[in-house]
């Protein structure tokens, strides 16, 4: 019997240990994926995969940027003098141009000499600048050199000022917009949650009689289990339309409605923990104060939200990040322009918004798809910082020694 | 001088105080002995109307500060804590610092010259009996020092404000007999300036610090007498068992 008993408590023993492995280890292998998969984007080259750019061997350019390619494929950059070159006018040639200049039979049967009428036209135009696959590229030909292709570098990720991940050539993965508006509308949202909830925590815990409290905690909680596509819902039917009026804006769908949606939903977190912290102020605590003759106010500002101070912290960091992480709903009322961020009344992008509108159509292992995944990196470092800087605040809080 | 008059006091249905008289005059320590849950301290803290606090308690009768009714409603209970000072059965200064702590009720109260807060703090802490252990590190927490010390600054806190009686609830139950023999000490230096009202389990303490016991049983006063008498030839049988230990 005992023996059974004894075999029994091993066996138990042995699944909560394997099952404690085996969350740990998942974990650590969605983390180490996640960075394995996002760090491959460095190793992409800057122009489209596949495809090289040639330019007149007189070109004493050898290599260019992305954000360079793309201003020449958009005809904003327009004589080589801006890279470094001499003065001659740029002429950006896309490979299918070829057949405007030769006709198709002088391509031979099989496209065999493709390369060569390319080559022809490079070496036959000083200022040229030609987009061509990797197959066709006229390579040694005289006349003709092959640009070198640069990768993409953590500097134009995180520097970058425009995410155009599907530009071609050269797609652009500047992440800066992505994170500026991550963060203006979570630190507005934050502006906004937190005086409102520390006033409506202060009241739960101080001033509300218990009848009350016993009706708005549970409201407070329910708040929170809120699927956050309805608060998206709520934001896109009533916020969107009102802001547009209010500010008599050409769009609703702002970085401010953004911010309205993400406070209301990281009320509840900030509230709960605000005012747990506040009413573990010791009775002694109150009654000291009281006793001096300290008014019940004096006693709230002077003695209960200093001593609630690092839970008050704590509160604040993890509405943060509930602020921060949040896709549903931001991704719905912010009209997403990836677009440098300059005022609160503009249509903005977040990071964990754009990873869900564009990872469906990202081609898995393109630079597009590992960009995504680096914009998680991003985002889940962030949410880290702010965890472990919760952590920290509670540690020191249970540190007080009382 | 502090009158009780037909005190009668509830804790809802729970009938904690049962019709007590009693008289303390200024300048005394008057002591409340009894075993735990005899309503000794809901009684202390009548006078500060610290059981304001408690729902559901309700009062009956008159308890009376210099012919004052504190109960009435012209009362302003910020004012009455300020004139009635307590120090509790824990220790339990503020988080902040052997200064702050003292000068809090200085500075709830509007005081804002500094010089005369420093000088208050320091008149305070001398009264309490610790500014010489103190003085050098007024900044230093609170928490820094030991449990005896806080009391002291506690008392030193309730001292800052200039009260006229002071309520002490088992102000040495949670101190090492050392600390404790301070805090008697201290007790006899203070009765010149403030009328004391003591609670102790520790019926020697009572014997040695106060000039009138009284001893409450079952929310009821069972005998007020003068120390002396109520510890050699007291008038209640109970007294008489109670102390000399037959129970409780």
């Amino acid at each position: 019997m005992k023996k059974i008993r004894k075999i029994l408590e091993r066996f138990v023993e042995g699944i909560l240990t394997v099952s404690g492995a085996i969350t740990t280890i998942t974990i650590l292998l969605i983390v180490v994926f996640l960075f394995r998969e996002g760090l491959g984007l460095f190793n992409s080259p800057s122009v489209e995969k596949g495809y090289n750019l040639c330019v007149n061997a007189s070109n004493p350019v050898l290599h260019l940027s992305s954000v360079d390619i793309m201003e020449i494929f958009d005809y904003e950059a327009t004589n080589w003098k801006e890279f470094g070159g001499a003065d001659e006018e740029i002429v950006p040639f896309r490979f299918e141009e070829i057949f405007d200049r030769y006709p198709e039979e002088e391509m031979g049967e099989n496209y065999e000499l493709l390369p060569v009428r390319l080559g022809e036209a490079i070496a036959s135009t000083p200022g040229i600048i030609a987009f061509v696959p990797q197959e066709y590229t006229p390579e040694g030909m005289d006349g003709v050199k092959v640009l070198l292709n640069d990768k993409i570098t953590p500097s134009d990720f995180f520097g970058g000022k425009q995410w155009i991940p599907t530009a071609t050539p050269a797609p652009q993965f500047g992440t800066l917009p992505l994170i500026l508006g991550t963060l203006l509308v979570s630190f507005v949202a934050i502006l906004i949650a937190l005086p409102l909830g520390l006033g409506v925590a202060i009241y739960m815990s101080e001033l509300a009689s218990n009848r009350m409290r016993s009706f708005l905690k549970p409201t407070i909680e329910l708040l929170a289990g809120i699927p956050s596509v309805v608060y998206g819902f709520f934001g896109l039917v009533v916020l969107v339309p009102l802001i547009q009026k209010v500010f008599n804006l050409p769009v609703g769908e702002t970085a401010f409605a953004g911010s309205i949606v993400l406070a209301i939903m990281a009320l509840p977190t900030i509230i709960t923990v605000a005012e747990d912290a506040m009413r573990n102020t010791p009775r002694a605590m109150r009654e000291a104060s009281l006793a001096l003759g300290a008014t019940h106010w004096q006693t709230i500002y002077r003695v209960i939200i200093p001593y609630a101070g690092s839970g008050i912290s704590a509160a604040v960091v993890l509405g943060i990040g509930r602020a921060i992480g949040e896709t549903m709903a931001v991704l719905m009322v912010t009209g997403n322009a990836a677009v440098m961020p300059h005022s609160l009344f503009e249509p903005v992008r977040t990071i964990p918004a754009t990873i869900a509108a564009e990872l469906g159509e990202a081609p898995a292992g393109g630079p597009h798809y590992q960009a995504l995944f680096m914009l998680g990196c991003v985002l889940f470092i962030i949410t880290m910082i702010i965890s472990v800087t919760a952590e920290a605040i509670s540690k020191r809080e249970s540190n007080k020694g009382l | 001088m502090i009158e009780a008059k037909n005190i009668d006091f509830y804790y809802g249905d729970f009938h904690a105080l049962k019709n007590i008289n009693m008289v303390m005059e200024d300048h005394t320590v008057t002591a409340f002995i009894g075993p735990s849950g005899c309503g000794k301290s809901t009684f202390l803290r009548l006078f500060n109307r610290m059981n304001d606090l408690i729902p559901g308690a309700r009062l009956e009768g008159e308890c009376l500060i210099d012919g004052k009714n504190i109960y009435d409603k012209s009362v302003v209970v910020d004012e009455l804590r300020k004139n009635v000072g307590m120090v509790f059965q824990k220790p339990n200064p503020f988080p902040k610092s052997i200064f702050e702590n003292v000068a809090y009720g200085l500075r709830v109260n509007g005081v804002k010259d500094k010089a005369f807060i420093a000088q208050k703090v320091e008149e305070s802490l001398k009264g309490a009996a610790l500014w010489e252990e103190v003085k050098d590190k007024l900044k230093k927490s609170a928490y820094e020092l030991s449990g005896g010390q806080q009391q002291r600054l506690c008392i030193a806190r309730a001292l800052a404000v200039s009260p006229s009686i002071l309520l002490m609830d088992e102000p040495a139950s949670a101190l090492d007999p050392i600390s404790t023999s301070k805090i008697e000490e201290l007790i006899h230096s203070l009765k010149n300036d403030y009328t004391i009202v003591i609670v102790t389990h520790n019926m020697q303490q009572a014997a040695r610090v106060s000039d009138k016991t009284g001893f409450f049983m079952l929310g009821e006063l069972v005998e007020y007498n003068d120390t002396k008498k109520m510890f050699l030839n007291p008038d209640k049988v109970q007294t008489q068992n109670y102390i000399t230990g037959r129970f409780g």
